[in-house]
């Protein structure tokens, strides 16, 4: 049994019912991919399977296979993040990050369906992610800057340890 | 010990897998099921996965809706109200592209966990239920399916467009487990009036006493209580569902009466 994860193969030694969620964990350790609750309410695990978001504890590993699975590290690089990755940093979108990789993800999906930058909307796509750190409005805002991100250019904005320069008109 | 994983690439190998239904536990999207597995409340013998048996379809002839079992409940959120608003208003992308219309409707849970969150839309629609098992393939009408408690592999479900439909929940500030509490609404093409609701007990019910008042949106909502029997549980007290069932009952019929 052979599954891709973010363009690599892996073989799954583990048995066919196994949560993909434990094999991305524990046979692959990619650990961005958290084990909230494992029941399918906090979102934390959230990956894309085809390029739409399934929570990976309910998702036995033996249905991925023929699927290109793709976690939070497919998306961008900690050198070169994705949009997505880029407005939540730009957005401070994160505090103890645990439920951050589901709801970029999630993010990530919800914009590449076409997805505005109405708030509801937004709200809607990210109401299966549970953020205890309860941030909620900044995540909101980094995904609906990153909805208008062909506006301005996020990839080209500076990113360093102490200075964040943003470039989006004053929108912030 | 190792499980039997059946994964059938038709609907007839998947009928044929089942069989008679004696120690075959069913996964298609795997929301519910995997629940289970993952906590080990459930240690099956033989698994059968449906997500290869082609049973993913949604086709209208005229003015009937055939919807297959593995239809995953994304696929739903444009049909007509009372079950596209439905199907809208559970979980959040992921759930709703992974669970599923078959695993929706045997999702008979307990009065603490009433998951089956379709099943007063198709109730009120008046839905009929083609399923697999002892005796062959039979077609029920879904209040009978549900009410059996047969062990069943379910094909597909049908049901006649409504002349009007309507769809009311509590209102779902982030996704929950279950709705606590929804009524659904449909009149059909001749005219009946339909009401059931879910949350208000262990599987969707028919408030027939709502649907003998329909006439009086009020009076229907106080009858409705009659119908029922209200949950208790973390996230909305008997009293509370009591308090709302009334006017979601109104709510529904004054929408009715809209569309008219």
């Amino acid at each position: 049994m052979r599954i891709e994860v973010n363009g690599a193969g892996h073989e799954v030694t583990s048995p066919p019912l196994t949560s993909l969620l434990n094999v991305l964990r524990e046979e692959m350790d990619i650990t961005s991919v958290k084990a909230g609750c494992e029941s399918g309410g906090c979102g934390a695990c959230t990956v894309l399977v085809d390029g739409r978001p399934r929570r990976s504890c309910l998702t036995p590993v033996v249905t991925a296979v023929g699927s290109d699975v793709t976690t939070v590290e497919g998306l961008g690089t900690p050198d070169s993040p994705s949009a997505m990755q880029q407005s939540f940093i730009h957005h401070y979108a994160m505090q103890c990050g645990f439920c951050t990789p589901g709801l970029v993800v999630a993010a990530t999906a919800y914009v590449d369906g076409g997805g505005t930058d109405d708030l509801d909307s937004i709200a809607e796509a990210i109401s299966g992610h549970v953020c205890r750190c309860t941030g909620y409005n900044k995540i909101l805002e980094a995904v609906a800057a990153a909805v208008k991100s062909s506006e301005f250019d996020l990839s080209s904005t500076a990113v360093d340890k102490n200075t964040v320069v943003i470039k989006t008109g004053g929108a912030v | 010990m190792d499980i039997d994983v059946r994964i059938p690439d038709s609907s007839q190998a998947a009928v044929a897998d089942f069989g008679d239904g004696s120690d075959v536990s069913v996964m298609a999207g795997g929301t519910i099921m995997m629940n289970l597995l993952n906590s080990y409340r459930l240690q099956p013998s033989k698994v059968l996965l449906l997500h290869r048996a082609g049973l993913s379809y949604v086709n209208q002839d005229g003015s009937t809706v055939t919807i297959g079992a593995t239809t995953p409940l994304a696929d739903l959120a444009g049909l007509p109200a009372p079950l596209g608003p439905c199907a809208a208003n559970i979980g959040d992308p992921a759930i709703r592209g992974q669970g599923t219309v078959g695993g929706n409707l045997c999702a008979v849970g307990s009065d603490e966990f009433p998951v089956g969150d379709l099943q007063g839309a198709l109730l009120a629609l008046g839905a009929t239920v083609r399923s697999a098992g002892e005796g062959g393939e039979r077609t029920d009408r879904l209040a009978d399916f549900l009410s059996s408690g047969d062990n069943r592999l379910v094909l597909e479900v049908s049901f006649e467009v409504p002349s009007a439909g309507s769809f009311q929940a509590l209102r779902r500030p982030h996704t929950k487990h279950f709705t606590p509490l929804a009524v659904s609404g449909a009149r059909d093409s001749s005219g009946g009036i339909r009401l059931a609701a879910t949350g208000a007990g262990s599987t969707g019910v028919r408030l027939r006493s709502a649907e003998a008042e329909a006439d009086n949106p009020s009076e229907a909502g106080r009858a409705a209580l009659g119908d029922v029997t209200l949950a208790d549980d973390a996230l909305a007290s008997a009293w509370y569902r009591g308090r709302t069932l009334p006017t979601l009952v109104e709510r529904v019929l004054e929408e009715l009466k809209e569309q008219a």
